[in-house]
């Protein structure tokens, strides 16, 4: 299973599933970050963590915690 | 035009220009507080030209799940109190995710208008927005503005009145067959038991959680099942087929409703942020930042410092007590009266609004940061960093502000939306010392270590441990325990502030600190001038000549017990430390009265040698910690419970406070003088057991709230 912990900044992928629960999974989902949504891997803070990421046209970030529940198929 | 007053709740996302569009609407008719039992902010403002409608502006939000505490308060103030209209927000340039919120209100069927904004910066992307299109879909007045420039303001206001006086709600937008059957039949089992009105916005609660909804248990049995069949059917969970759907809606909604250029695939804002955010340039820039953020406001030749010496030293020094001593001796006002005016309220409420000019430079580069979007970036390059204590990127704001002072500090707490990581910010700030402390170190440092280079730093260096200790202790203590907040964080694009914006921000905080200066402060003045001025004399009560004599005197006295484990039980340092806690700047010139010197230069030169007297090294260094960590001031205890909104928080933070810092001062005195002098006394046990106590706190195993499966050992 691939997550948008493992995509490298540049990348494209659709979103195919958020696991995880409670508020944080909702939040997630309510940033439009679910089935069927394009992102764009951006860029890792200089630190490593958190990430950034493009979604419906904004700019996103999460920790990598949060990330690996965004299960993801990268596009070539 | 009804006589009857009419209320218009202003919602949408966080960085949409809702505040601009705010002030555009209400102008100056606004009145801030608190919205009931939490620490958000709550606006409100009469509208422009129609005072009879009152806006109400909710916090910023992306969504009504009623998940975090911006959520909860928009969408209660928005079901309980359901307003007449709902002024919806929406940043053009970002419609699919700002019309997720959309969705949800108009699922509540209350009067709504959408507004459009940032109708200027599309115009400049080359875009156009099909506004006929989007409101034919969305069923509901939409209209295009610029809340920046203030274009198409009245006829959003005409809008909103239409709809707010006709009632009439918008139009219901159909989800796909499957899920309207699924709310249909929803409704069909709830019947009476949920409520009637906004009833899809009822419906769609009560399918992803209904638990808070207080069903009777035979219908929530059958919703489950209904639920359960759908997700089945689905192959997903119900938490994101709705959200899903309410997706879907929207691509139908937006499709073809831009057009014109289509936007950079990399926008000038990308552009920035690729050189702001790099790599290996975010960190250097970070610190170039700060350090212009500090020298403008407090570092020495800024020229937040400068106004703020010319305020202390010029009007609270040369121009007004002279002014006004010479007014009252014109007037032949009594003596004590006299006193009283100048020594009491001139002095002590002068010495905090000295610091004015200072905070208003702080203020106003502070939200022209949080204008242009970079506080969000300064989140993102620290949060790696503030995670491994317990606190978010977000704590940072609040200590960097805080060196200059830290009621802005604990103010601009305000930006974390976590309430747990904001109350800790809020409790740790102050340790950050102010640059009120700074006598103080300079105090200490010149009579006690003839000035050496390293007391200073050293300050500094101990604000931020105890921040980081307090972190690991407090993050493992049940109130501050749990999972960390989700740090799922939009990062605006940058723009340039709005000046208006900036300055009524600016306007507000400073007021707010004005306002505090002249009430808990002149009277915490008036209070200390009435206990150092009366006392008993030559065998009677009255006046007294020398304040040894005073009641303070006497009260510190009282008290200096306390401070003896400390290594300065005498009763100059407790009234010191006690005229502290009403604001810093008081420990310097309280020793300059109690030695009878009276006036005293801003270090106290004069005093160094009668203070070497009173301490040892390692009692001066105490004294220092224990007043850098302690309450800081009355005008920052305001602003704790200000932003704790809370008695039971703002006493835990005191609390917590003085502990900490007479732990740490006793750890340090008491091993301090053991390892100087070799004598090992009973004090020294205390404060190995305080040491302990301290240790103990910073690496005890962390309570598992969820709980472990226990490992059964295997049987034999």
């Amino acid at each position: 299973m691939k997550t948008l912990l493992d995509m490298q900044p540049g990348q494209k992928a659709v979103v195919r599933k958020v696991h995880g629960e409670g508020n944080l999974r909702r939040r997630i989902l309510d940033m439009g970050i679910l089935r069927g949504a394009e992102l764009e891997m951006i860029k890792r803070a200089p630190l490593g963590d958190p990430i950034e990421v493009k979604v419906r046209g904004y700019d996103l970030s999460l920790r990598q915690s949060e990330s690996s529940l965004v299960e993801v198929e990268v596009l070539k | 035009m009804t006589k009857q007053a009419l209320t218009i709740a202003l919602a949408g996302n966080p960085n949409s220009g809702k505040t601009t569009l705010f002030n555009q609407l209400t102008g100056a008719n606004q009145y801030i507080g608190n919205w009931p039992g939490v620490t958000v902010e709550k606006k409100e403002g009469k509208l422009k030209g129609h005072p009879q409608v009152i806006i109400q502006d909710l916090p910023g939000i992306y969504s009504l799940s009623a998940n975090s505490l911006e959520e909860r308060i928009a969408s209660e103030q928005l079901t309980q109190h359901s307003p007449d209209a709902i002024i919806n927000i929406v940043d053009g340039t970002n419609l699919e995710r700002n019309l997720y919120l959309t969705m949800q209100i108009l699922e509540m069927g209350i009067p709504t208008v959408v507004a459009i904004n940032m109708a200027d910066m599309l115009s400049r992307q080359g875009a156009k927005l099909d506004l006929d299109k989007l409101s034919k879909r969305l069923g509901c007045a939409v209209v295009g503005i610029s809340a920046l420039k203030g274009t198409h303001i009245n006829e959003l206001i005409a809008e909103a009145l239409k709809v707010a006086k006709s009632g009439q709600a918008p139009k219901t937008l159909a989800y796909k067959k499957d899920f309207e059957k699924l709310l249909s039949d929803a409704d069909a089992v709830l019947g009476s038991d949920l409520r009637k009105d906004q009833r899809r916005y009822w419906l769609s609660r009560a399918l992803e959680n209904p638990e808070p909804l207080n069903l009777k248990p035979v219908s929530l049995d059958k919703l489950s099942a209904l639920v359960k069949a759908y997700e089945e059917k689905e192959d997903d969970d119900i938490q994101s087929l709705i959200t899903f759907e309410r997706y879907a809606l929207i691509d139908q909604v937006v499709e073809g409703v831009r057009g014109g250029k289509a936007p950079d695939a990399v926008s000038t804002s990308d552009k920035i942020d690729r050189i702001v955010t790099n790599r290996w340039l975010a960190l250097p820039i970070f610190v170039v930042v700060m350090t212009l953020v500090f020298g403008l406001s407090v570092w020495g030749a800024g020229p937040g410092t400068f106004l703020t010496d010319w305020v202390n030293d010029g009007l609270f020094g040369d121009i007004i007590p002279p002014a006004v001593e010479s007014l009252l001796v014109n007037w032949g006002v009594a003596d004590w009266l006299q006193s009283l005016i100048l020594d009491g309220i001139i002095a002590g409420v002068g010495a905090v609004l000295g610091f004015l000019p200072q905070m208003i430079v702080l203020f106003l580069i502070l939200a022209f940061l949080e204008g242009t979007g970079y506080m969000a970036r300064v989140a993102f390059i620290m949060d790696r960093v503030f995670r491994r204590f317990g606190l978010s990127g977000k704590s940072f704001i609040p200590m960097l502000v805080g060196v200059g002072c830290s009621v802005p500090g604990i103010m601009a707490s305000r930006t974390i939306e976590e309430e747990r990581d904001r109350r800790m910010t809020v409790t740790v700030t102050s340790f950050i010392p102010c640059s009120a402390k700074l006598p103080i170190i300079a105090l200490i440092a010149g009579a006690l270590f003839g000035g050496a280079w390293w007391v200073a730093p050293s300050a500094y260096f101990l604000g931020i441990a105890a921040v980081i200790i307090s972190g690991v202790i407090l993050k493992k203590t049940k109130p501050f325990a749990g999972p960390p907040a989700p740090f799922v964080m939009e990062l605006p694009p940058y723009r340039w502030p709005a000046l208006g914006t900036v300055l009524r921000s600016v306007w507000e905080r400073a007021w707010s600190f004005v306002r505090k200066a002249g009430t808990v402060i002149l009277l915490s003045s008036i209070v200390i001038w009435v206990l150092s001025s009366l006392g008993w004399e030559n065998g009677s009560f009255g006046m007294v000549e020398d304040v040894e004599n005073g009641l303070m005197a006497k009260l510190g006295g009282a008290i200096a017990w306390i401070f003896r484990p400390l290594g300065f039980g005498n009763w100059r340092a407790a009234v010191a430390t006690i005229t502290g806690l009403v604001a810093k700047e008081n420990v310097v010139s309280t020793y300059g009265i109690l030695y009878g010197i009276g006036e005293v230069g801003e270090a106290g030169e004069e005093i160094w040698h009668l203070i070497a007297r009173d301490f040892t090294a390692v009692s001066a260094y105490a004294f220092l910690i224990f007043n850098l960590i302690c309450v800081p001031c009355f005008a920052a205890v305001g602003a704790i419970k200000r932003e704790m909104n809370s008695a039971r928080w703002t006493w835990f933070a005191i609390g917590y406070q003085t502990v900490f810092a007479y732990v740490l001062a006793l750890v340090y005195y008491q091993l301090g003088t053991w390892m100087a002098t070799g004598a090992f006394t009973v004090g020294t046990v205390f404060g190995i057991l305080a040491l302990v106590g301290l240790l103990y706190m910073i690496f005890r195993r962390q309570k598992d709230y969820q709980k472990p499966v226990a490992s059964v050992a295997p049987a034999k």
